[in-house]
């Protein structure tokens, strides 16, 4: 009698016992709980290995001989090793030189753009101003616009730049034509996207404005309330207050803005033309190769494709590495500062 | 007294906003109200370049627009093309999205490598990367025979049932538009990083406490799935369908950009007009518009069902 009412606590040999008691309950659960977690185990095992084996493959081609790329019993582990197409790669993309110019471009873009983003976004979660849903409103059109529509606009107003710009349309003649007589062409130097930048027009600002107001709005009110009670002034409430506690998000936008300005194309190639950057210098790559490998200067040879292939996906693990080691040793601030962002509505 | 005192302290604060977003103003005016207008403008006229001098603009009656939706047959059947990519495109890294952030927001081992893998896309699909090796025509001849290698020794698993469903005559339609998402799985995963982060920032908004009550109401897990976390986390699904749409347009492997391109720099063999470039965009962002709206409302009508 005694003995039937024992509780057996998780002891693996009364199992079956147990099994018995809840009426086949506990086995059909366990079967549940094993099955479910063998296809999500096999499913991010798939996943997981689809988005690294091009990498793999890549640093695999790399390192192979061009004779290894059309031996069909070669797959990943290179016959006649070599380094020479590492050396072939750098001097395609014009190597160190163009990858020091995207870091500090990069570098300095992102800082323009996440102080300005920073600035408005507080000034969207905390103040209430007329127009505010209006201006808001045009934040949201500025995420949704596509640069191309506007391509040739700016493109022809940095050729001939002056600086009460929208004025122009009125007629109002510009700063620069009184008192040179023509405007400035400014489109080669880093200027154009450098002004962009600071007024949040630059790659995905308004992402950012969006994910840190959305930060901001969060914090409760009674920190900043208790700052202004003390004599704070605004700026000081939000330098001292606001900013530390801030750090994680904005660390966050600015390795998103680090990350894509470093591979970004499209701004690269239309305003910083004057600068040799690694993007860029990689877009171009495949139509120099032909000079590149042609005995004399004046003819051009026809390059196989897949040598072709393999010296792009070498281009690509170039400039892929820097950022895959940033990413590992930031990506706790990448992954859950975001998450902390929220999305409180 | 002291009213006037507080509408004086919310003028102020009113002032500062204005201080504090002012960057932001400035910047919409001037990069992107003025170009606006001006892409308008040319999109609407006949733009002659002048070396040495600006250009000078020649109104011509929507020309470009008639020209490009009427006669230009290369543009439409592009925009056809990239129109249907995006809309299967964008469902398909919906639902994808939705899926994985799910299964990263439960807990298992590897938990936190598998995150570390599943947000590597955010880096290595940006910008100049994803289009580089496949909008070169070599990539597509070498993927070309590496396909029919691997159809002619018959071990292509997908490409059998492709032709068995095929065969069997189920629903072609709808299997095409599944085959293709399959055979696309690598892009689609490849072009959610960001959609996976958003989600899973709102599934870890959610309480835990609602699951806990549901569960002890005797809600299943499948039951608090869609009570609990499918409403929960639909406003995000709006966000995540505009990222994803005007992510499409940023893609340098989009043909109809590629186009445009070409008419704006002169290159690969077409006339340079800026008019007309313009005009093409101006459809493409108005068709894109068109589909934001569409997906919002569709949205917008599934969660109300929920509520």
């Amino acid at each position: 009698m005694s003995k039937d009412n024992t509780i057996y606590l998780g002891e693996r040999k009364d199992f079956w016992e147990r099994n018995r008691r809840s009426g086949g309950y506990l086995l059909k659960k366990r079967a549940k709980e094993i099955s479910v977690s063998v296809i999500r185990g096999l499913l991010m095992f798939g996943l997981c290995f689809m988005i690294i084996q091009p990498m793999i493959n890549r640093l695999a081609m790399s390192f192979m001989e061009e004779k290894d790329l059309y031996d069909s019993t070669i797959i990943l582990l290179p016959r006649n090793v070599t380094l020479d197409n590492y050396r072939i790669v750098a001097e395609l993309t014009t190597f160190p030189k163009s990858m020091i110019n995207s870091l500090w471009i990069s570098i300095v873009m992102s800082i323009a753009q996440i102080v300005s983003t920073t600035l408005v976004a507080y000034g969207f979660a905390r103040f209430e101003f007329p127009l505010k849903k209006f201006w808001f409103g045009c934040v949201v059109m500025l995420i949704i616009i596509p640069p191309q529509t506007i391509q040739t606009a700016l493109y022809s107003s940095f050729t001939r730049f002056d600086i009460p710009g929208i004025l122009g349309l009125f007629g109002v003649p510009g700063i620069f034509e009184l008192t040179t007589g023509s405007p400035l062409n400014i489109r080669a130097s880093i200027w154009p996207y450098l002004l962009m930048c600071l007024t949040c027009m630059g790659l995905k600002d308004g992402l950012y404005i969006y994910m840190m107001r959305q930060y901001f709005r969060g914090v409760p009110d009674s920190l900043e309330e208790a700052a202004y009670v003390d004599g704070c002034g605004t700026m000081h409430t939000f330098v001292k207050i606001m900013l530390p506690d801030a750090l994680p998000t904005i660390a966050s936008c600015f390795l998103f803005s680090f990350v894509w300005q470093w591979t970004d194309l499209f701004y690269s190639r239309n305003f910083l033309t004057g600068f040799k950057l690694y993007s860029t210098e990689m877009s171009v790559m495949v139509s120099r190769m032909s000079k590149y490998f042609a005995s004399d200067a004046t003819q051009a040879v026809v390059v196989p494709n897949g040598r072709q292939l393999q010296l792009v996906s070498i281009a690509v693990l170039f400039c892929c590495i820097p950022l895959i080691i940033l990413y590992i040793f930031t990506q706790r601030t990448f992954v859950e500062s975001i998450a902390m962002t929220g999305s409180k509505e | 007294m002291s009213k006037s005192t507080r509408s004086t302290i919310q003028s102020r604060r009113a002032r500062t906003g204005y201080l504090f977003i002012l960057p932001f103003i400035i910047g919409f005016l001037v990069f992107m109200v003025k170009p606006l207008i001006i892409s308008l403008e040319m999109a609407l006229s006949n733009v002659k370049l002048n070396p040495g001098a600006p250009y000078t603009l020649e109104w011509n009656n929507f020309f470009n627009f008639k020209f490009s939706i009427t006669s230009d047959a290369q543009y439409n059947q592009l925009l056809m093309d990239e129109i249907g990519r995006m809309a299967i495109n964008t469902i398909a890294i919906l639902v994808m999205s939705f899926v994985i952030a799910v299964i990263l927001n439960q807990k298992f081992k590897g938990r936190i490598f598998c995150r570390v893998i599943f947000f590597l896309p955010v880096i290595l699909a940006s910008g100049v990367l994803p289009g580089i090796e496949s909008s070169n025509e070599f990539f597509n001849l070498m993927t070309d025979v590496a396909k029919e290698a691997t159809e002619g020794s018959g071990v292509n698993l997908s490409a059998a049932l492709e032709n068995l469903l095929s065969v069997s005559g189920v629903a072609g339609e709808v299997f095409d538009v599944i085959f293709q998402m399959i055979d696309a799985i690598y892009d689609i995963v490849m072009a959610s990083g960001i959609q996976i982060i958003v989600i899973l920032s709102g599934l870890q908004s959610i309480s835990p406490s609602l699951y806990e009550a549901a569960d002890v109401e005797g809600c299943s897990a499948w039951e608090s799935f869609w009570k609990i976390t499918f409403p929960m986390v639909s406003p995000l699904l709006m966000v995540n369908l505009i990222y994803t749409i005007v992510d499409f347009f940023m893609k340098n492997d989009n043909k109809v950009m590629e186009r445009i391109n070409n008419y704006m720099t002169g290159g690969n063999a077409v006339e340079m007009n800026f008019g007309y470039a313009s005009a093409m965009s101006w459809i493409y962002f108005g068709v894109a518009l068109a589909f934001i709206g569409v997906g919002t409302v569709i949205i917008k009508m599934a969660v109300k069902s929920y509520e």
